[in-house]
């Protein structure tokens, strides 16, 4: 069957999990006039901002301003982009150090999986072709877990987990995956107060970790009084530095149009639309 | 009732048609997992439908030589998967329409192509329904196989393909060959649905794809269990359902299918919700 043996030469060689070297000396995230289009409409325009090692932010902005876009630029999971991305200094694509915590209703929570399970789904570059869990991994896993506070609910469905456990989840699978740079799709939208207290205590820890964190968020008084720098951002960059700075009526108006008293601490759960 | 069981294992043909349905019982629950997971029955159904006209020029070519004809559904299979894993990622068209045209209008080409031949009707049966009692040495041993092969390939890449399923994202960010994978996976449906024609037809295959694994998901929460559970659940349909057609002359095919509907059936009104 020569179809098939000669798929599995070529699929064999692209899968070798090489890990890049990185550059301490360059940014942790550099991404330069960035353009993602959809049917020639621009859903971001000419991006240029980085991120320094152990930072925490935020990004802000209306509906449809493209803050899924560009975490899916940022991972590498849109086909086509223009513009450059640099991680420490090199292309994405040989970097397996970027975690990515999913929107929660993206997630199929029917799948027959557990926590573990896919904790582990972090291990998969470092266990590596054809191999299994060895102990290291079991270690990470568990530590990972204990990290988010979920290691009495290890052999749980993930249907069977709360809001904010599920969102603690994910984020002990980015642990596990090693990741220097989190990022983190509305994590507190569709949470309860607690749970989002629980999940900003534990950001506070990951940064004790220096991991570097984005996350992106409706809510602009979180925004303002729990990260370093916030980006509004609605298509392009309206405003990016400390939230003082950024978070002022006229940029608002800029990004929001009008309304923008109303869109204040307005922790709103809508989906971005996918383009 | 030892005498019920064993009589029909006197004859060679039954053996062969129960070893051949099981084997491919147990790889349509494996790889059908992974369909209904991700929501591809009709990408199944269509699939297995979509071959009939590369089996119809081989039957036009070299008759109904059962080796020749697996070459051609095998060929064809992998092809249209890919071919369909292709169309459904342009935009344009729904996907679900795309597969739908490409792949009625391609049964309809098949059952054109086999209709030119006189007394047709026969072998047209066989290809859409099954031909199981029909099955030889050599087609068993295929079967054996690329079965081991499909098998050998889920367990060597299981963590890959469990991760592509689960969640594509996270697949980017292990920089894990999204599309080589996807297409592996697409091949691997392709042969399963190569393997599966003889036994159950081609108007019948999504069943042993889908039912074993759907009845399995009501039990069970976990990925291997569910892969066992649905494997054990198509390999007693194959079994039983081969005793009821020996006995009822009912079509072997239909009364596989049937026995798997039954043991879906049962469990989804024993469940407690």
């Amino acid at each position: 069957m020569p179809n098939l043996s000669g798929k599995m030469t070529k699929f064999h060689s692209t899968l070798l999990y090489n890990e890049a070297e990185h550059d301490h000396g360059q940014p942790i995230l550099d991404v330069r006039h960035l353009t993602v289009r959809y049917n020639g409409i621009a859903a971001l325009d000419r991006l240029t901002f980085h991120l320094h090692a152990g930072e925490r932010v935020a990004v802000v902005g209306p509906n449809g301003a493209g803050k899924s876009t560009l975490f899916k630029a940022i991972v590498g999971a849109l086909p086509v982009i223009e513009g450059e991305i640099n991680i420490f200094g090199s292309h994405p694509s040989g970097h397996v150090c970027i975690g990515y915590v999913p929107q929660r209703n993206n997630v199929d929570w029917r799948f027959p999986v557990s926590v573990e399970d896919v904790v582990m789904m972090g291990r998969i570059a470092k266990i590596g072709l054809f191999g299994w869990p060895r102990a290291l991994d079991r270690q990470r896993v568990q530590s990972a877990l204990e990290t988010v506070h979920l290691a009495p609910l290890a052999k749980r469905q993930i249907a069977q987990l709360s809001g904010g456990q599920q969102q603690r989840m994910f984020i002990a699978r980015a642990l596990a995956q090693e990741s220097e740079l989190m990022l983190m799709d509305e994590p507190l939208s569709g949470l309860d107060a607690p749970s989002q207290e629980d999940l900003l205590t534990l950001l506070d820890e990951l940064k004790a970790q220096n991991v570097t964190i984005l996350v992106a968020t409706h809510d602009l008084q979180q925004a303002a009084t729990h990260f370093e720098r916030v980006m509004l951002l609605n298509r392009h960059i309206v405003a990016f530095g400390a939230p003082a700075q950024v978070l002022t009526n006229e940029h608002l108006a800029n990004a929001y149009g009008g309304g923008t008293l109303q869109v204040i601490g307005d922790a709103c759960c809508e989906d971005e639309p996918q383009p | 009732m030892s005498d019920f069981l064993l009589q029909p294992l006197h004859y060679d043909f039954m053996l062969r048609a129960l070893a051949a349905s099981v084997m491919v019982a147990i790889v349509c629950a494996v790889i059908g997992t992974y369909i209904v997971l991700r929501g591809m029955a009709f990408f199944g159904d269509a699939l297995a439908h979509t071959i009939l006209p590369g089996v119809a020029v081989g039957y036009l070519l070299s008759g109904s030589d059962r080796g020749a004809l697996f070459w051609w559904a095998l060929g064809t299979s992998v092809l249209a998967s890919l071919g369909i894993g292709a169309v459904s990622k342009r935009g344009g068209i729904k996907e679900d329409t795309a597969i739908g045209i490409i792949f009625a209008g391609m049964f309809a080409l098949g059952i054109a192509l086999i209709s030119t031949v006189r007394s047709y009707a026969v072998d047209l049966t066989h290809f859409l329904f099954g031909d199981v009692l029909g099955v030889s040495n050599g087609d068993l041993i295929r079967t054996g196989l690329f079965a081991a092969l499909i098998l050998l390939l889920v367990f060597l890449f299981y963590k890959e393909l469990l991760a592509i399923s689960f969640d594509s994202t996270l697949a980017v960010t292990l920089r894990l060959p999204v599309n080589a994978l996807n297409n592996l996976l697409l091949v691997l449906i392709a042969v399963t649905v190569a393997i599966t024609m003889q036994a159950v037809g081609v108007a019948l295959m999504v069943a042993m794809l889908i039912t074993p694994p759907a009845t399995a998901s009501l039990l069970t929460k976990r990925l291997p269990v569910m892969m066992g559970l649905a494997a054990i659940f198509g390999a007693a349909s194959a079994i039983l359902g081969l005793y009821f057609s020996y006995y009822t002359n009912i079509a072997s095919g239909a009364a596989i299918v049937l026995t798997a509907t039954a043991f879906f059936i049962i469990t989804l009104l024993t469940q407690k919700k």
